[in-house]
């Protein structure tokens, strides 16, 4: 029974288009001085194998429209899941009586005209893949089963899932500005049970890709996540203390994310933010870049226009440590007095890496950065202090930046790993934490849409026993 | 309309042209002979939110959603499809689609009989509670309220959210079941500065009633006021002590404990797969003698609560950990079938695109003796902890952590300065077995909870007396706090 062949993409585009054209127009008949609109079909499989029978089969299919409406300075705005003429009709109508209560806002407007991109470009990121249920289940099992295997203190699953999602997408707004692509994404992940004695830990692993050919084998997967799983196992606690954190490469882009949140313009205007007032300024080690790359070929994020329409280019975020731009859409930015970024709707793909080494006088005196370590080096420059490979719940606060989490990982001495240490909490203050980033690693662990090494960082607070 | 089968038929079969007798024929096609489990979930759910920033009513926002889940499960293994249309072909087909799990067979004619279910709250459309420039006027009150609070108040953002989420479910075994379900909330966030520092306070609440709810008592005013009470307390928060210590939990929203340190660990679908640190532990002593723990589906108007669940069963309030001892597992229809016991009316899903799962609903502590002065008087050394962000927890190994985001250091028995954020970590059964008392002041949370479980969110509520924990990891960045102490005081005063 065959599942997401290539249905007829350019059919549904041309519909999806007809249905933003109508939604345009409905708005000005109505009214609106100004409009937006957007519309996206989402299909997919999902299967889950358990201890190597189906758990789950799951067939998606969501779609939703959504529509903003400007009178002037006024907005209003509605979605619905349904997409048939009459929807579009009450949808807008929708959308105007909430624009009748809401007030002049002189910063809500479209974007300029000239930021809006003139052209798709073509990003490489539609893989269909004509997969079966039967094919799905067996790529499902055998990623379990080659952790299952893999060990005899592996004793247990919560299974392995494989799945897959056709995305359409057609945006447009009332400057004439219209755009579609497809989008294709697939996902394998594994999580297993190990257990000895009385202990029970559990982990996982996973890989995404908008190609099926791009994923990891399922063997892989399931063996990787096995290993992680066993390797948790005998942990401890530590003794409260102050010493250097490895942020592994899969937990480091955490780190990145925060980063990300500091430098949103919604989160600046609204004085909500740590970095407030740092633009220019150093906030990493002079040799630190990093670099948005929107148009990465099969990139995880990649898009070649942003939420409003508006072409997005690649740029630094931070070079030589400095802060070089904040990340806003049209309306944080009216707000900040900046131009839009072309970051509606976020940042897509951040690398980041040591870059030629260029010293400033903010950071003379400070630990000089070490490029291109690989694990091994970097658990040598750790010396003695903690790896951390989890972290654990949302103690993250953005407006003062303080910083303190739940952590698993492993204890280090001698530049070599001593034993796994669980229920332990990382703290300090995300500013002293990116000033203090002694080396970035050259060991990417997943390609998703930030790629970083592992983040060497100078001294944390551990709470435990 | 006080009968939500009547509610649900206007909303989700008129318009769509559809008779209960063509979602009979839908579940007949889903329910094959080797079928076990077969169910329609049809969903139609309403959303209006507003938001003001800058003392502006910015932005706001209506948002429809409507479709039907139908679920076909063969002995362990479930299919699973959905239809954003509510009309005959495409339900046929979906029914079709799910069912394909099971080895093919006879369809199965299923008869449906219409359920009673409770009126926990009334089947209204709070959207339509209060005028919609009223909820402008009410944000605007708040906002004035905030401002008016203090002068170090720099920023206010208010947000106002009102759902009716109406559902339908049909169950092979004959189940028909109604519900319709308010909820609204309201929400306030300010940031405060003084001398170049900036801290941020928030506050809000809701319940499963219309908007008159936030305008009884000034309860919205109330939700400034207290946004702003916070933020102040930050502006003076000293860093948080690092270390393992005594904690004492306040009442109400710190009961957040609850739900990650046993609630979760206790749903019926970890403990069939023995994935639970607690399973296999029925009848074993998991907490300190004194300790009950319920999850309580039944109270009115409360966030957390139903009249059915999503598949039909209605709700109840289950004893999950009765004087210390374990005695009950949350459980949806598959897991409390394959775990041969009964559903506890806690299968719960975040929408007809997605499958239910056991999940809490207001999970909370009963009372005990203690007056919540006299725990803190007993305390020499320590932390209270009265407000808290989120938590998390790994259901495996135990291990859970919540954030406190307004906390006090304890010396001698008082209170000393407030402390930064700081997250807490711990083992759920440890944690419980080290409840050495238990106040007398058990309060559930405003109506703020919202739970992720396996990317699904549902509303929930928490609860719990005053309590002190004899040991509980806090993540604070301040080493050595035991012998600085003394000096501490000093300044605290």
């Amino acid at each position: 029974m065959p599942v997401l062949t290539t249905l007829d993409t350019a059919q549904d585009l041309a519909w999806l288009q007809q249905i933003i054209e109508d939604l345009l127009k409905e708005a000005k008949r109505q009214g609106a001085s100004a409009s937006e609109a957007s519309v996206g079909i989402r299909t997919g499989l999902e299967v889950r194998v358990r201890l190597g029978a189906i758990e789950t089969i799951e067939h998606t299919r969501d779609r939703g429209l959504s529509v903003t409406l400007y009178f002037g300075q006024r907005q209003g705005s509605a979605s619905t899941s349904d997409l048939s003429p009459s929807a579009i009709r009450d949808t807008v109508a929708a959308a105007r009586a909430i624009a009748q209560h809401t007030q002049e806002d002189p910063c809500a407007h479209l974007p300029p005209p000239e930021r809006l991109a003139q052209a798709v470009l073509d990003l490489d990121l539609y893989h269909p893949w004509s997969l079966s249920i039967e094919q799905a289940i067996e790529w499902a099992r055998v990623c379990e089963e080659a952790g299952l295997s893999y060990d005899p203190r592996i004793r247990n699953s919560e299974g392995a899932s494989l799945s897959t999602q056709r995305h359409l997408h057609v945006s447009g707004n009332s400057l004439g500005f219209i755009g579609g692509y497809p989008t294709t994404r697939y996902s394998l992940s594994c999580a297993l049970i190990a257990q000895e004695g009385d202990e029970m830990q559990r982990d996982d692993w996973w890989t995404t890709a908008r190609a099926s050919a791009d994923l990891e084998s399922p063997e892989a997967v399931g063996q990787r996540a096995a290993q992680r799983t066993l390797a948790r196992l005998g942990a401890r606690r530590l003794k409260t203390c102050e010493v250097p954190v490895l942020f592994s490469a899969e937990v480091a882009t955490s780190l990145a994310r925060h980063l990300v949140s500091a430098i949103n313009g919604h989160h600046l205007y609204r004085r909500a933010s740590f970095l407030l007032d740092h633009l220019g300024w150093p906030i990493f080690p002079a040799w630190m870049r990093i670099h948005e790359q929107p148009h990465l070929p099969r990139g995880l994020s990649s898009a070649p226009y942003d939420h409003e329409g508006v072409a997005t280019a690649p740029k630094n975020l931070v070079r030589d440590g400095v802060l070089e731009t904040y990340l806003l859409d049209t309306y944080a930015g009216c707000r900040l007095g900046l131009p839009t970024t072309g970051n509606a709707g976020g940042v897509r793909n951040l690398r980041v890496e040591p870059w030629p080494l260029r010293s400033l006088p903010a950071f003379a005196g400070m630990t000089q950065g070490v490029a291109g370590l690989d694990r091994a080096a970097l658990l040598r420059e750790l010396g003695r202090g903690l790896l951390v490979t989890e972290l654990m719940g949302q103690g993250v606060n953005l407006v003062t930046g303080d910083y303190s989490r739940g952590a698993a990982g492993f204890w280090v001495e001698n530049g070599e790993i001593q034993y796994p240490v669980e229920e332990i909490t990382i703290a300090g203050n995300l500013r002293d934490l990116f000033a203090g980033v002694a080396a970035v690693g050259a060991d990417d662990a997943i390609p998703g849409s930030i790629r970083t090494g592992s983040w060497l960082i100078e001294r944390m607070t551990i709470a435990g026993e | 309309m006080n009968d939500p089968m009547i509610v649900a038929r206007a909303n989700l079969l008129e318009p769509a042209g559809l008779t209960m007798a063509d979602l009979e024929r839908v579940l007949s096609e889903l329910t094959a002979a080797s079928v076990d489990m077969a169910d329609i979930y049809c969903q139609y759910s309403r959303l209006q939110s507003w938001i003001l920033e800058d003392g502006i009513i910015k932005d706001g926002a209506f948002h429809i959603e409507q479709g039907a889940g139908l679920r076909a499960i063969a002995g362990e293994a479930t299919g699973f499809a959905y239809s954003d249309e509510l009309t005959l072909p495409a339900l046929i087909e979906a029914a079709r689609t799910a069912r394909a799990i099971a080895a093919s067979g006879q369809t199965r004619r299923v008869r449906i009989q219409p359920k009673q279910v409770g009126s926990l709250y009334p089947p209204l459309d709070p959207i339509l509670s209060l005028a919609d420039s009223d909820k402008v006027a009410l944000l605007q009150r708040v906002d004035a309220e905030a401002r008016r609070a203090d002068p170090r108040v720099r920023e206010v953002i208010v947000s106002l959210v009102a759902v009716q989420d109406t559902v339908l479910i049909l169950a092979a075994d004959g189940t028909l079941a109604a519900d319709v379900r308010p909820l609204v909330r309201l929400n306030v966030n300010v940031i405060a500065e003084q001398d170049g520092r900036r801290e941020q306070g928030t506050s809000g609440g809701g319940a499963r009633a219309d908007l008159g709810y936030l305008l009884e008592g000034e309860r919205a005013l109330g939700f400034a006021r207290e946004a702003v009470r916070v933020a102040l307390v930050n502006l003076e928060a000293r860093p948080a002590p690092a270390g393992t210590m005594t904690v004492i939990l306040g009442p109400g929203w710190p009961g957040i404990l609850l739900h990650e340190a046993v609630g979760h660990g206790l749903e019926g679908d970890f403990n069939r797969k023995g994935s639970s640190v607690f399973a296999g532990r029925i009848g074993q002593r998991v907490a300190a003698p004194g300790v009950t723990v319920v999850d309580d589906g039944t109270l009115v108007g409360r966030r957390g609560s139903l009249n059915v669940d999503d598949e039909g069963i209605p709700s109840q309030c289950t004893v999950l950990i009765e004087d210390g001892i374990l005695c009950g597992y949350l459980q949806d229809r598959l897991n409390a079938r394959l775990m041969g016991t009964i559903p506890t009316g806690n299968g719960r899903r975040e929408s007809y695109a997605h499958l239910p799962l056991p999940r809490m609903t207001n999970t909370h502590m009963l009372a005990g003796a203690h007056d919540p002065e006299e725990i803190i008087a007993s305390v020499d050394l320590g932390l209270y902890a009265v407000n808290f962000g989120g938590g998390q927890v790994d259901i495996t190994s135990g291990k859970f952590v919540f954030s406190a985001s307004e906390s006090y250091l304890i010396e001698k028995g008082r209170l000393v300065c407030p402390v930064k954020d700081a997250t807490l970590i711990g083992h759920g059964p440890e944690v419980l077995s080290r409840v050495s008392m238990i106040g007398n002041d058990l309060r559930l949370d405003e109506g703020i909870g919202t739970c992720g479980k396996e990317g699904q969110s549902v509303p929930v509520g928490v609860g719990q007396p005053t309590l002190r924990i004899d040991g509980l990891t806090v993540g604070g960045t301040r080493r050595g706090w035991e012998q600085r102490a003394a000096s501490s005081l000093a300044l605290g005063d």
